[in-house]
């Protein structure tokens, strides 16, 4: 399923993930950020939002280690998260490239999917960064 | 508030079912559970039920040969039989039905139909943003909602397995259960991780089953041949549907549900002698521990840890062995509440709690307690 054609509403988004941009809509009128997108503010409901690029670093809210076969396209084990960006809003994501721990700083890195969008995933942040 | 009561509760066959089909465990459980109320289904005017296919209230009602003036098939998940208490308990108030009947069953152990994974053909929402991540359905979700509370509270996994082996305390004493060996935490902590912290033991049953319940007003449960259970108290609530839009996944919408329900009762949790938790997970019985108010939040570990839900405990809860060790099939909510009214009836036998006048069935749906529905029953 390629989610750019099947979503009037979140087209914006994945077709920035084809840039490499992780998109995340701000509120013009109280400031809030959320995601996924909506038509409205959660916050104030308030209707003119923006599209914003978030810096891409945030800090692990859960996570769990899938250790059972889920589906086909992922080889346990393999780590499940959520992830709280620095914007605020939470999104579930995988971590790859080292091991985590619920706390950790994160940053955003993406996986390449063939034809379908590149997914936003995240990454350990190295040590002081 | 007229008085409203369940008049009649009965399980479907329970377990492996290879000889019926689900329309046909309903159609038993229901011909008894309306037996017990001296009423057929032609005395029912309210259907209620879930999970029994498209329209489900509409199949099922045609299938028993019931019309009803009030019905729903709302999917609340495996809470969906709590809700449905609360709906019927306003219906008969409000002069809208007089005889409630609520079914459910499944074969998804014989079929086994269960998925593993988030639907990423549907173009939904949880396509798009859950489905690629391959989080396990729905194991992963509460694994995420398990580890957080263990990350903010230093709840162990020694305290969830407890809740696994207090469960199988009281399935020993059920001889319908589907698991009766005896368990220690040891064995919880040895299971296999299936996504961290859950283990194997830390989940519950994938069996086949269902049941039925009746509700009434005070004339129909006149004329019951088993003691009519008041209902006096319910409430409802949900919150998320995908994960990470939980604001805060250490806290279910149970605070909300068990609000009401102990509002509308004017009661307190210390009145409780029965609780009956949607164990799906261990950690799901500590947190409605805390959110039901039985105890603080982040105190709901050791109070499991420390035993108090056992059959020496100081709440009785899971007694008929619950969804970890005596039936989960798919939604186990209305199991829940045929077991409040067996123990409110004195019919438990050897799990029987001595003096049992006041129960609380508490249910949950969805992904990681998207849903809650709490019902609290009384011994007239």
């Amino acid at each position: 399923m390629d989610p750019i054609t099947v979503d009037p509403t979140t087209e914006p988004f994945w077709r920035a993930c084809r840039e490499h941009r992780l998109m995340i809509q701000r509120c013009r009128a109280c400031g809030h950020h959320q995601f996924y997108p909506r038509p409205f503010c959660l916050a104030c409901e308030g209707v003119d939002l923006a599209w914003v690029e978030a810096k891409g670093e945030g800090h692990i809210y859960s996570q769990t280690t899938i250790r059972v076969p889920a589906t086909p396209e992922m080889t346990p084990p393999y780590v499940v998260a959520i992830v709280e960006l620095e914007e605020g809003p939470r999104l579930l994501t995988n971590i790859e490239g080292a091991s985590s721990e619920i706390g950790d700083r994160v940053r955003l890195r993406w996986r390449e999917r063939g034809p379908l969008p590149p997914l936003p995933v995240f990454t350990p942040a190295e040590p002081g960064s | 508030m007229k008085p409203v009561y369940v008049v009649g509760a009965a399980e479907t066959p329970l377990g492996k079912v290879p000889d019926h089909s689900e329309f046909s465990m309903v159609a038993v459980a229901a011909r008894e559970a309306l037996g017990e109320a001296g009423l057929g289904f032609r005395d029912v005017d309210a259907l209620f039920t879930n999970y029994m296919g498209e329209e489900g209230s509409v199949q099922l009602g045609e299938y028993l040969g019931i019309r009803p003036r009030y019905a729903e098939s709302s999917d609340m998940g495996g809470a969906s039989f709590e809700f449905f208490v609360h709906h019927a308990m306003l219906a008969v108030t409000a002069g809208r039905c007089e005889v409630a009947l609520i079914g459910y069953a499944s074969r998804q152990r014989s079929r086994r139909s269960r998925r593993r994974a988030v639907d990423a053909t549907d173009q939904s929402l949880a396509a798009q943003f859950e489905a690629p991540y391959g989080i396990h359905f729905p194991i992963g979700h509460y694994a995420l909602s398990a580890a957080r509370h263990m990350h903010q509270y230093g709840t162990t996994s020694e305290q969830l397995a407890a809740v696994a082996v207090a469960a199988r305390q009281w399935a020993a004493l059920n001889p319908k259960a589907w698991v009766r060996d005896p368990l220690t935490i040891a064995e919880v902590l040895a299971s296999p991780m299936i996504a961290d912290p859950l283990h194997k033991l830390d989940c519950c049953l994938v069996t086949d089953g269902g049941g039925a319940i009746v509700i009434a007003g005070p004339e129909r449960a006149r004329d019951a041949a088993k003691r009519p259970v008041r209902i006096l108290g319910a409430g409802e609530s949900h919150c998320q549907w995908h994960v990470a839009q939980c604001p805060d996944l250490t806290v279910t919408p149970g605070v909300v549900s068990g609000r009401e329900a102990f509002a509308m009762a004017g009661i307190s949790p210390s009145d409780i002698d029965v609780f009956e938790p949607y164990d799906n997970f261990t950690h799901a019985v500590i947190l409605y521990l805390e959110d039901l108010g039985f105890c603080a939040k982040g105190e709901g570990g050791a109070f499991a840890g420390e035993g108090r839900l056992g059959p020496d405990g100081s709440l009785p809860a899971m007694t008929s062995g619950g969804g970890l060790s005596y039936n989960h099939p798919g939604a186990l909510g209305i199991l829940l509440l045929i077991e409040a009214v067996r123990q409110l009836r004195g019919e438990a036998g050897a799990r029987q709690v001595v003096g049992a006048e006041i129960a609380l069935a508490h249910g949950t749906g969805g992904l990681a307690f998207s849903t809650a529905s709490t019902v609290i029953l009384a011994r007239e």
